[in-house]
């Protein structure tokens, strides 16, 4: 399996997303820079986290409309799976790929600690190795992870259980529903504020970070697609 | 002010500006003096601090580039080696707090990546007035805020630090920034010019008028007018850094460039100068090609502009074009503006017109040197005679504890930390709060290195030489306390003003104190930063060194941290017992005084202590380990037990019939660690073959704090009481 991690300028878990797929996963991974306007060959796509263009003018907005975005988008579009980490999900949001919209945390502060995430459904390529209910904890790092939505679209990604992590209390961010991930109606884009790339080694002190994206390789790897 | 002689605004005495006319033999031009008053200030000529400096141990076999570079580099074997430097970042930081507190961490991450180096840690310490006042919470909250802006933007984590609060600081904060890097010593690039004729290359942001006359800034005490020099401090971008950090990298690693310098302090003309320096060569540099952000700048702005994110680069012979692809590939500018002589001189020409002409070894190697004067103040010999057993003995000594876990000084800092990301780049081990010093491992070996910034102002103020050992000596219990090798250290100095001969007694002392330490723990000083002038209104800070340790884990497995980790573990003190209480926190607490005798430092059991601590965690014979410093014994097992979620009981003995003196000495060189029961003899026995002494204290289980003395409870404490005093303290203070 083939993944591809997007790198724009400003994005900084791109190598740390690139050491898990390959040392851990024992996956092929390659880089694949904004600049590009290709996303063929690669069975799975990653935004990762970073301050993309700086996080100017607002989290993720200049990135959706780098030159890769609209590969990126027809990529998920036709089925292909993208996981969107921290900056990634603000992206994914950005370029409409996902419902929603990222304000600042409540605390108006960045916010770096490890949480207690309730896995909401397991039928996604994200959440397979992973049991509905299950409680996971993953780090998050993140000044703007406040996901907010309308009532509208809450329903409907309640409807269409899309929400696919919610934050146990203390919700670090103030976001709507204790959201911390949700996927789009076909559940091949999953966009997450948390960050399973640093929790995926025991030495690092946790994997629960390992399983989702391990799940990704089982569900690709079983036909999924 | 605008009465006095140019020279004198610009931060030169008159014999300097004598000085100067005698090199040159004539007048300086505007642009030349100013070349002169930031090349010779404090900050960029060290012209106060040198002659004490030399006394540092600066060699090893672990050395591969000791001071006068960019940053240290030490060998951690496989061919790889770390490279690290600590700055301070103060005046611009009590002016501006956010973006003094921004360009500090990204002047000292410049450091590093201008040596081929990933940056791939950043620690900070940081030194406040009391946490009561306002304008205190303002500048902690904003240089938090701002160390956490610039570097979770460039994706650095920030895994490491302290902070304190003393009334010394209210006027004067300190922000003292370290940066660690890892690099393959085939690699390593210094901060040198190329062959005669090669271009000079500025890479990067433009620049603006903005931080012009820095160094001289810091280079002078604080005063009422120090707000007028807002525009002496410098706007951070630390998205441009990072484009440049990646960019820099490249060209170094593909082998482009013969060296490569930041721009810092004093800007342009203080790297063109250093880098030619090296090599006895000359730079003629152009203003007209330099790319600037503002209009009608002039030529002085453009030669002293601190303007943050730029780099000048010497490249290798036609590789310029490959350069400029791949600074364009990140967006950024690379501009050739003049060219390396080889006449000596540093010639700044505006088109064809010389506009400036001094030669480069007047600015760096004729920094005039000043041999200060030195006088003991009469506080050391009263603060020294006093005795503590003349105070009162609390008579709850469950307060007491409270009291000590609520001050900012000993409480969680678990505020500051977590607005910085310290996982970034999946190294970190052992994270803020969880052991004495931040573990990381490093990926592709077995390896790890742990980092620690430690340093206690209010014992250097009491007694300097013993103060300065002691600040040495902690940091290498701290790393030791992870299981790592003490390699080598950096240091930030804090003093006030090196004129008055009591300050000046202050620093020499210190550094005797550091340098004697580091001697004996083979921890040389690979690179540092002299902060003089931190006063206000006359006042002094306390005497604050700072010193950043870099240590190795063979064996990253091996690592420990401080929490107790199983019930029934028994609780055991290496180290002596200790009773002094001199500068000690409960003496400011309980009893509102900064005074005492700073306990002694045995060099050598210090060293036998590292040793054994390495050993017994190498061996998985204990279960955790913290070093017993701010609060004594009594705060180092409220820690443990904090962290480890589970409470312990222990037996202790009064020394002269006061349980104070056992509970809250701060005496150096004592670690409690936590064993398990079948390997006490096994850890007994080793300890005894090092000569340390070591004692059963009690053990580990349930859920209270229990310290009894001589047979009798005196503190019974809830352990959910204690760590959500410990914990919500400093939160609290700033909400």
């Amino acid at each position: 399996m083939k993944f591809g991690v997007v790198v724009f300028p400003g994005s900084n878990c791109d190598a740390d997303c690139y050491h898990v797929i390959k040392e851990v996963l024992g996956e092929e991974v390659e880089y694949i820079w904004h600049g590009e306007t290709s996303v063929a060959g690669f069975d799975a796509l990653v935004l990762p986290g970073g301050f993309s263009y700086g996080d100017y003018l607002r989290t993720g907005a200049i990135a959706s409309l780098s030159p890769v975005m609209p590969s990126v988008v027809e990529f998920a579009q036709r089925g292909g799976l993208v996981i969107g980490i921290c900056n990634g999900f603000q992206i994914l949001l950005e370029a409409g790929l996902l419902p929603g919209a990222m304000l600042r945390n409540d605390s108006l502060q960045f916010r770096c600690l490890t949480v207690e995430l309730r896995v909401e459904t397991a039928d996604t390529p994200f959440t397979c190795l992973l049991e509905e209910g299950q409680v996971i904890r993953v780090p998050i790092a993140h000044g703007e992870g406040n996901y907010f939505c309308d009532e509208q679209v809450l329903d409907e990604l309640r409807r269409n259980r899309q929400i696919v992590f919610t934050y146990r209390d203390p919700n670090p961010n103030g976001s709507r529903a204790n959201i911390a991930g949700i996927v789009n109606q076909e559940r091949n884009v999953l966009g997450m504020m948390p960050h399973p790339e640093r929790c995926a080694e025991k030495v690092l002190g946790g994997e629960d970070g390992y399983y989702i994206l391990a799940s990704m390789v089982k569900w690709f790897k079983e036909g999924g697609r | 002010m605008k009465d006095k002689p140019v020279w004198q605004q610009m931060g030169l005495t008159d014999e300097e500006y004598r000085m100067v006319q005698e090199i040159l033999g004539r007048d300086p031009n505007y642009l030349e003096l100013g070349m002169f008053a930031v090349m010779w200030s404090e900050h960029c000529g060290y012209k106060n601090s040198r002659p004490v400096l030399k006394l540092f141990p600066t060699e090893g076999p672990q050395v591969i580039q000791g001071p006068g570079e960019n940053a240290g580099v030490v060998d951690i074997g496989d061919g790889q080696a770390v490279v690290f430097k600590i700055e301070s970042h103060n005046h611009p930081s009590a002016i501006e707090p956010y973006q003094g507190a921004a360009t500090g961490v990204g002047g000292i991450v410049r450091d590093i990546f201008t040596m081929g180096a990933r940056p791939i840690a950043s620690l900070n310490s940081l030194r406040f007035g009391p946490l009561h006042d306002e304008r205190v919470k303002y500048l902690f909250a904003g240089v938090v805020s701002g160390i956490g802006g610039y570097g979770n933007c460039l994706g650095i984590p920030t895994v490491a630090g302290e902070v304190y609060f003393e009334e010394s600081y209210r006027g004067n904060p300190l922000v003292n920034a370290m940066c660690v890097g890892l690099v393959n010593v085939d690699e390593l690039a210094l901060a040198v010019a190329g062959e005669i004729g090669s271009p000079l290359m500025l890479v990067g942001a433009k620049t603006g008028r903005d931080g012009i006359h820095g160094a001289t800034f810091a280079s002078e005490e604080l005063s009422e007018e120090s707000a007028e020099k807002r525009p002496s401090v410098q706007v951070g971008d630390p998205f441009m850094e990072k484009l440049l950090i990646e960019a820099c990298l490249q060209i170094i690693q593909e082998g482009l460039v013969f060296g490569a310098q930041d721009l810092g302090a004093a800007g342009l003309t203080s790297s063109a100068a250093e880098m030619a320096s090296k090599e006895g060569r000359g730079v003629e540099i152009d203003v007209l090609r330099v790319p600037r952000r503002e209009q009608g700048m002039t030529r002085y702005e453009v030669m002293l502009s601190e303007s943050q994110e730029r780099m000048l680069i010497c490249p290798r012979p036609g590789q310029e074009e490959r350069i400029r692809q791949i600074f364009a590939k990140w967006g950024l500018d690379a501009t050739v503006i003049g060219k390396v002589t080889g006449d000596g001189m540093f010639r700044v020409k505006e088109g064809d017109k010389v506009a400036g002409e001094v030669p480069v070894a007047a600015l760096t190697k004729m920094c005039p040197v000043y041999h200060r004067t030195e006088e003991e103040p009469a506080y050391y010999r009263q603060h020294r005679e006093f005795d503590p057993s003349t105070l009162p003995e609390p008579l709850d000594y469950n307060r007491v504890l409270r009291d000590l876990l609520a001050s900012p000084n000993i409480a969680s800092k678990e505020w500051v930390f977590t607005q910085y990301d310290y996982q970034v780049m999946t190294n970190t081990v052992v994270v803020p709060g969880k052991g004495d010093a931040a573990v990381l491992r490093v990926k592709g070996t077995g390896k790890g290195i742990a980092l620690t910034v430690d340093g206690n102002g209010r014992m250097v103020y009491l007694d300097p030489y013993r103060g300065g050992m002691l600040a040495v000596c902690e940091a290498a219990r701290n790393l030791a306390c992870t299981g790592a090798r003490p390699l080598a250290l950096t240091n930030c100095l804090n003093f006030g003003n090196p004129e008055k001969p009591n300050i000046f007694w202050q620093f020499k002392n210190t550094i005797q104190g550091m340098a004697a330490a580091a001697r004996q723990l083979d921890t040389p000083v690979v690179s540092g930063n002299v902060s003089f002038y931190n006063e206000t209104k006359g006042e002094a800070v306390y005497p604050t060194p700072v010193v950043g340790m870099v240590g190795v884990l063979e064996d990253i497995e091996a690592h420990m941290d401080m929490s107790f980790k199983h019930d029934g573990d028994l609780i055991v003190l290496l180290g002596s017992y200790g009773s002094e209480l001199g500068g000690s926190e409960y003496l400011k607490i309980e009893h509102g005084l900064v005074t005492g005798a700073v306990p002694e430092v045995n060099l050598d059991e210090e060293k036998m202590l590292l040793q054994l601590l390495q050993l017994v965690i190498r061996k998985g014979m204990v279960n955790s380990c913290h070093d017993i410093s701010e609060g004594g014994m009594a705060i180092a097992l409220a820690e443990c037990a904090i962290q480890g979620e589970r409470g312990f009981v222990v037996n202790l003995e009064s020394i002269a019939g006061r349980a104070d003196g056992v509970l809250f000495s701060e005496a150096p060189t004592r670690v409690v660690v936590s064993v398990p029961r079948m390997l006490l003899g096994d850890v007994m026995a080793l300890a005894e073959g090092h000569l340390i002494d070591a004692r059963v204290l009690g053990e580990v289980g349930g859920d209270r704090l229990v310290y009894r003395v001589d047979g009798k409870e005196i503190i019974n404490l809830a352990l959910d009481e204690a760590t959500s005093i410990w914990g919500g303290a400093i939160r609290c203070a700033m909400s």
